[in-house]
C-alpha cells in the first residue's frame, strides 16, 4: 500500500482540533497558528492529491481500504475520482481561507475575525473540515454518513456561539433540523439499499462500489431515489427546501459561512450525486422531470430574491441557492455536458462565494452594517477587496475568461439537450445575476461613501489580502486555462455514464 | 455438583457479595470524614471483579446451571460486565454527593442492587427470575428514598416503591398462570412447549401482557413511565443516573430473553403490539421532553424515549434486532451516566439543577462543557459518538425486519430530540451568568468526578469511533438467543 494520504489529508484537522483544544484557554494565538499550521498541511496535500491524479487512468486512486466492522461490511474505505478530487482540493483552499479570514487581532476597532474563545472555534471548524474531507473521499456508504453527520453538528454550535446575535439561535436551530432531517430520511434509504443488496446478491456491505452492481430493482429505485437524492439535497439547498440557507449564511460567523456556502452545500450536492444518482441510476432517469423543475425554480427564484434583497450577505445567500441550483440542474440533465458543467460549477461556486463571503465579512467588520442602501465607496478604503468582489462577481455572472464561464456553459449546454424550454427559462437568472451583482458593486463598492464611515473605515488586514488573493487566483486560472480542471472532471463524468448506461 | 462452571457462572455475583462483606467489615472502623473512601473500595471492587470474571469466567457453550436456575452465556456475561460498569462508575459519581457519598449502606445497597440486575441478566427460570427483580427493585427503593431530610427525594422513594410493587405483582400473577398453564418455570423448557403447541396462544399472549407490564416498568415505556420524571428529580442524582441506565438495561436484559427465547413463535402477535408502544414510548417521551426545564426530569423523559428505540430492536426480532439492542444499551448506559455524572458535578458546586443554571458553563469549566458536548451529541445521535452508531444498527435491524414505518417514526423522534438537546447546549456555550463573571463561578470536579467523567467520555467517543469490538461482542451475546 503506498502513502495513505487521503487519510492523512481526512485526520488532519481532527488531530489540529484535538491539539487546539488541549491548549490553555488564553493561548488565543498559538490556537490560531496550529490552526493555520493544520491548514496550510492540508492544503499542500490536497494539492499533492489533485496534481499526481493519474487523468489518463481516471477511476478511483489513492485508495486506502482498512476492514472497519466486518460483521456489518463497514471499512475505512477511501478513494477519490475526477469528480471528488477538485471538492477536495476545495475544501483544502477554503479551509485555508477560512482560517485567515477569522484570525482576528486584537484591534478594538475592528471586530474581524474571532476573539471570543478562538479555541473553541477552531476546534469546531475543524472537526467541522474532517466531516468534509471524510465525505468527499469515503467510498463506504456508512462513513460517508458518518461524516456527513461530523459536518452537520460543529454548525450549529458555531452559529449559535459566533454567529450574527440578532438570529443566530433561530438560524442554527432551522439548519441543524433541516439538515438532520434531511440526513436521517436518506439514512433509511440506504439501509434499505444495504438490505436489498444482501437478498439480491448475498454481500452485506457498504462498499460503494459493490453497491454499484447490486441489481436494484426498477421499483425499488423509483421508490428510494426520491428521499436518499432529496434527503442529501437538503444540504445542497434545493428548492423547496432551501429554506434553511440564507437564514444560515446570515447568521454565521465570516469563516463559517464561506465554509457552508463554499463547501458544506458541495457536500450535500455530491453525496446526492454519489448515492443518489449513481446507486440508483434508474431512479434517477424516473424522477429526472422533477428534479429538473425543483433546480430550475431554484436557479430563477434564488437569483430574483437576490435581487430584491437589501441586506448583502441575505443577497449573497440567495445567490448561493441559485448557483447551487444550477448544480442540480446539471444533474438533472443526466448527460455528459450537463454533469460536466456541474462539477465545474461545484468547484467555482464554492470558491466565489467563499470569496463573497469573505469580503461581505469584512465589510461588516468594519461598517457594522450590512444595509446595501447604507454601504458605498468601499473602493476607497478597501481597494483590494473591492477588486475581489468584482472578480467574483464576474464568475457569477458566468463571464467568459473567468470559471463561471466554464462551470455554467455546458450545463445550459446539458439542458437545451434534455429539454430546450428549460434552459431558455433558466437562463433568465444570468440576467438578474449580472442585474443583482453590477447594481450592488456599484452601489457598495463605488458611489459616495456616507459621512458616517469617513475616517473610521480602514483597509484590510494582510492575512485577507492573502485569503482574496488565493480564492482569486484559482478563479481566473479555471477560466483562463479550462483545462487545470476540465479532463479531471470529465474522467469522472465517465464513470457517471456509464452507470447511467450510456445516455 | 460443585464444577467449576457453576463458579464461572456466578464468579460476578460471588465477587460483588464479596465486596460488599470487604465493605461491611471495613467501613465501621472508618471515621466519619473517611466513609467516602467506601467509593474508592465499590468501585475499585467492582473493576477487579470485571477484570476477574473477564479473566476466569468467560462462558463456552450456553450451559444451565443451578438445577436450570441461571444459564451461563455471552448474553448474561456481556450485560453483567456493563452493569458492573455501570455500577463503578455510579460509585464513583457518589463519593461527593452530599448526605450520600459519606454513608457506606449507600455503597452496600448498590452492591445489593447490581447483585440482583446480575442474576436478571441470566435467570432462565421464573422464580429465579422473580427473585433476581425484587433484590434490584429493593435496594433501590431504599436509595431513591435515601436523602430521608428532602421531602422530594422521600416522595420519589415511595413513588418508586408503590409503583414497583403494583407492576410486580401484576408480572408475578403472570409468572404464576405461565406455571398453571404449562406447569414449568423453566424459560427453555417453556419454549419447547410452545413449539409443540401443548399451550394454546390465546393464553399465552394473555400472560405475556401481564409480565409486560413488569418489564415495562423496568425498562419505563409508556404506558408504564409515570414514575420515571418524578423518581429520577427527588432522587440523588448519582442514583437517578443510575436507575435510567443499568436499571433499564437489566430490565432490556429480562426483556430480550424472555420474548426472544420464549416466545418466537408468537411473534407476529407480540410484535406488533411491541412496535406500537415502541411508537408511543418514543413520540410521547420525546415531546413530553420538551417542555422541561430541570435537566434531571429532561434527561428522565429522554431516557423514556430512548427506551422506545431500543425497542425497535427488540421488535424486530432477528439476529441483528438483538445485537443492536445490546448495541443501543451500552452505549446508552455510557452516555446517560455521563449526562448524569456531569449533573452530579454541577450540583455538587451550584446546587442547582435547572437548564437555565447550566448557562455560561462553557466558560466556567471549559472540559467539562467539552464533556457535556459529547454526551449530548451521543443522546441527539451524532458522531463520532456512541448514540451515533448505536442508532444507525437500530434502525437497520428495524428496516430490514420490515419495520419501516416504525424506522421513520423513529427519526421524526430523533429529529424532534435534536432539537431539545442542543437547546441545552445552547445554555452551556452560548448564554452567560447573569453579570457576565464566569471566571469568579469556577466548576471545579473533585477527583472521583474527574475520573468517571473522564472514563465516561473516552467510553462514549471509543464506542461511537472503533465500534467493531463492541458490535462483534452484541453479536456474539445475541447468538446465544437463537
Amino acid at each position: 500500500m503506498s502513502f495513505p494520504v487521503l487519510s492523512i489529508i481526512t485526520f488532519t484537522p481532527l488531530v489540529a482540533a484535538l491539539i487546539i483544544l488541549m491548549l490553555p484557554a488564553q493561548r488565543k494565538n498559538e490556537a490560531r497558528a496550529v490552526a493555520l499550521a493544520a491548514a496550510i498541511f492540508a492544503l499542500i496535500l490536497s494539492a499533492w492529491v489533485y496534481f499526481t491524479y493519474d487523468q489518463a487512468t481516471a477511476g478511483y486512486q489513492f485508495i486506502e481500504k482498512y476492514d472497519w466492522l466486518p460483521a456489518l461490511g463497514i471499512s475505512l474505505y477511501f478513494g477519490v475520482d475526477g469528480m471528488s478530487t477538485p471538492l477536495v482540493l476545495l475544501t483544502g483552499v477554503v479551509m485555508f481561507t477560512g482560517v485567515l479570514i477569522s484570525w482576528g487581532d486584537d484591534d478594538k476597532h475592528v471586530m474581524a475575525g474571532i476573539q471570543d474563545r478562538p479555541r473553541e472555534f477552531f476546534a469546531f471548524l475543524f472537526i467541522l473540515a474532517w466531516g468534509v474531507f471524510g465525505v468527499f473521499v469515503s467510498l463506504d456508504l456508512f462513513m460517508l454518513f458518518f461524516f456527513y453527520e461530523i459536518a452537520v453538528f460543529p454548525m450549529y454550535l458555531l452559529i449559535v456561539i459566533w454567529g450574527w446575535a440578532v438570529t443566530r439561535e433561530y438560524a442554527a436551530m432551522k439548519l441543524t433540523l433541516y439538515l438532520f432531517f434531511g440526513s436521517v430520511i436518506s439514512l433509511v434509504g440506504v439501509l434499505a439499499m444495504y438490505f436489498v443488496q444482501f437478498q439480491n446478491t448475498g454481500v452485506l456491505s457498504f462498499d460503494m462500489l459493490q453497491m454499484e452492481s447490486a441489481n436494484f430493482s426498477e421499483t425499488f429505485q423509483n421508490i428510494w431515489y426520491l428521499p436518499v437524492f432529496l434527503g442529501f439535497a437538503v444540504l445542497g439547498g434545493i428548492w423547496p427546501f432551501h429554506n434553511w440557507s440564507p437564514d444560515g449564511h446570515v447568521a454565521a460567523p465570516t469563516a463559517v459561512s464561506m465554509f457552508h456556502a463554499g463547501v458544506l452545500m458541495k457536500l450535500g450536492a455530491f453525496a446526492a450525486l454519489r448515492v443518489g444518482i449513481m446507486l440508483l441510476p434508474d431512479g434517477a432517469k424516473y424522477w429526472q422531470w422533477l428534479i429538473m423543475f425543483f433546480a430550475g425554480v431554484a436557479v430563477v427564484y434564488g437569483a430574483y430574491i437576490a435581487f430584491v434583497q437589501t441586506d448583502f450577505k441575505y443577497m449573497v445567500g440567495f445567490s448561493s441557492v441559485s448557483h447551487m441550483g444550477l448544480v442540480m440542474l446539471g444533474f438533472s440533465t443526466l448527460n455528459r455536458e450537463g454533469l460536466l458543467g456541474s462539477g465545474m460549477q461545484m468547484f467555482s461556486h464554492g470558491v466565489m462565494t467563499a470569496l463573497f463571503f469573505a469580503v461581505v465579512g469584512m465589510i461588516y467588520d468594519r461598517a457594522h452594517t450590512r444595509q446595501i442602501p447604507e454601504l458605498g465607496g468601499m473602493n476607497k478604503v478597501m481597494p483590494f477587496a473591492a477588486v475581489g468582489f468584482i472578480i467574483g462577481g464576474l464568475v457569477s455572472m458566468g463571464m467568459p475568461l473567468f470559471s463561471g464561464f466554464v462551470a455554467e456553459f455546458p450545463i445550459f449546454m446539458g439542458v437545451w439537450k434534455e429539454q430546450w424550454l428549460v434552459a431558455v427559462i433558466t437562463s433568465i437568472s444570468i440576467v438578474i445575476t449580472a442585474a443583482y451583482i453590477l447594481l450592488n458593486v456599484r452601489k457598495v463598492f463605488f458611489g459616495k461613501m456616507p459621512e458616517k464611515f469617513e475616517g473610521h473605515i480602514t483597509d484590510i488586514t494582510v492575512l485577507d489580502k492573502v485569503a482574496i488573493t488565493t480564492l482569486c487566483l484559482f478563479m481566473v486560472l479555471i477560466g483562463l486555462y479550462p483545462s487545470f480542471m476540465v479532463p479531471m472532471v470529465e474522467s469522472g463524468v465517465e464513470n457517471i455514464l456509464r452507470l447511467l448506461g450510456g445516455f | 455438583m460443585f464444577t467449576s462452571t457453576l463458579f464461572a457462572s456466578i464468579l460476578p455475583e460471588i465477587l460483588i457479595l464479596l465486596v460488599g462483606m470487604i465493605l461491611l467489615i471495613v467501613e465501621p472502623f472508618w471515621k466519619e470524614d473517611q466513609r467516602r473512601n467506601a467509593g474508592w473500595l465499590t468501585a475499585g471492587g467492582l473493576l477487579v471483579a470485571m477484570v476477574i470474571s473477564l479473566l476466569f469466567g468467560q462462558p463456552g457453550e450456553p450451559t444451565a446451571t443451578l438445577g436450570g436456575m441461571i444459564r451461563f452465556d455471552w448474553l448474561g456475561f456481556f450485560f453483567k460486565q456493563l452493569f458492573m460498569f455501570a455500577g463503578a462508575a455510579t460509585a464513583l459519581l457518589m463519593m461527593d454527593s452530599e448526605k450520600l457519598g459519606q454513608r457506606g449502606e449507600a455503597y452496600l445497597l448498590l452492591l445489593a442492587s447490581l447483585l440482583g440486575m446480575d442474576l436478571m441478566a441470566v435467570s432462565s427460570d421464573l422464580i429465579m427470575l422473580f427473585l433476581a427483580i425484587e433484590t434490584t427493585s429493593i435496594p433501590l427503593y431504599v436509595l431513591a428514598g435515601f436523602l430521608l431530610a428532602d421531602d422530594r427525594s422521600t416522595e420519589a422513594g415511595f413513588k418508586y416503591l408503590l409503583f414497583g410493587i403494583l407492576t410486580t405483582t401484576i408480572m408475578l400473577y403472570g409468572f404464576s398462570l405461565v406455571f398453571g398453564f404449562a406447569g414449568t418455570t423453566d424459560l427453555y423448557q417453556l419454549a419447547d412447549m410452545l413449539k409443540t403447541g401443548d399451550l394454546s396462544p390465546s393464553s399465552a399472549l394473555g400472560v405475556l401482557a401481564l409480565i409486560l407490564v413488569g418489564i415495562g416498568f423496568k425498562v419505563s415505556i409508556v404506558p408504564f413511565h409515570f414514575w420515571a420524571p418524578d423518581v429520577y428529580e427527588g432522587s440523588p442524582t448519582p442514583i437517578a443516573g443510575f436507575l435510567s441506565t443499568a436499571s433499564k438495561a437489566a430490565g432490556f436484559a429480562v426483556l430480550v430473553r424472555l420474548f426472544f427465547v420464549s416466545f418466537p413463535n408468537f411473534a407476529p402477535s407480540w410484535t406488533i403490539a411491541l412496535a406500537i408502544l415502541a411508537a408511543i414510548t418514543m413520540t410521547v417521551g420525546n415531546l413530553l421532553t420538551l417542555p422541561q426545564t430541570n435537566i434531571k426530569r429532561l434527561l428522565a423523559y429522554s431516557s423514556v424515549a430512548h427506551a422506545g428505540y431500543a425497542m425497535i430492536g427488540v421488535v424486530a426480532l432477528t439476529q441483528l434486532g438483538a445485537a443492536s439492542v445490546i448495541f443501543y444499551l451500552a452505549a446508552y448506559i455510557a452516555t446517560n451516566l455521563l449526562a448524569f455524572g456531569i449533573a452530579v458535578a454541577f450540583s455538587r458546586v451550584t446546587g442547582l439543577d435547572d437548564v437555565r443554571d447550566y448557562a455560561g458553563m462553557s466558560r466556567r469549566n471549559p472540559i467539562l462543557a467539552l464533556m457535556m458536548l459529547s454526551a449530548f451529541l451521543s443522546l441527539t445521535g451524532m458522531p463520532p459518538f456512541g448514540g451515533f452508531v448505536a442508532k444507525v444498527v437500530v434502525f437497520a435491524a428495524g428496516v430490514q425486519a420490515g419495520y419501516t414505518w416504525l424506522v421513520v417514526i423513529g427519526i421524526i423522534n430523533s429529529v424532534i430530540g435534536v432539537y431539545y438537546y442542543l437547546n441545552v447546549m445552547k445554555y452551556v456555550y452560548l448564554y452567560r451568568m447573569p453579570n457576565e463573571d464566569e471566571e469568579n463561578h469556577p466548576v471545579p470536579l473533585t477527583r472521583p468526578y474527574a475520573i468517571a467523567l473522564v472514563v465516561l467520555t473516552i467510553g462514549v467517543i471509543l464506542i461511537g469511533t472503533v465500534f467493531a469490538p463492541w458490535f462483534n461482542w452484541s453479536e456474539a451475546a445475541a447468538l446465544n438467543l437463537f
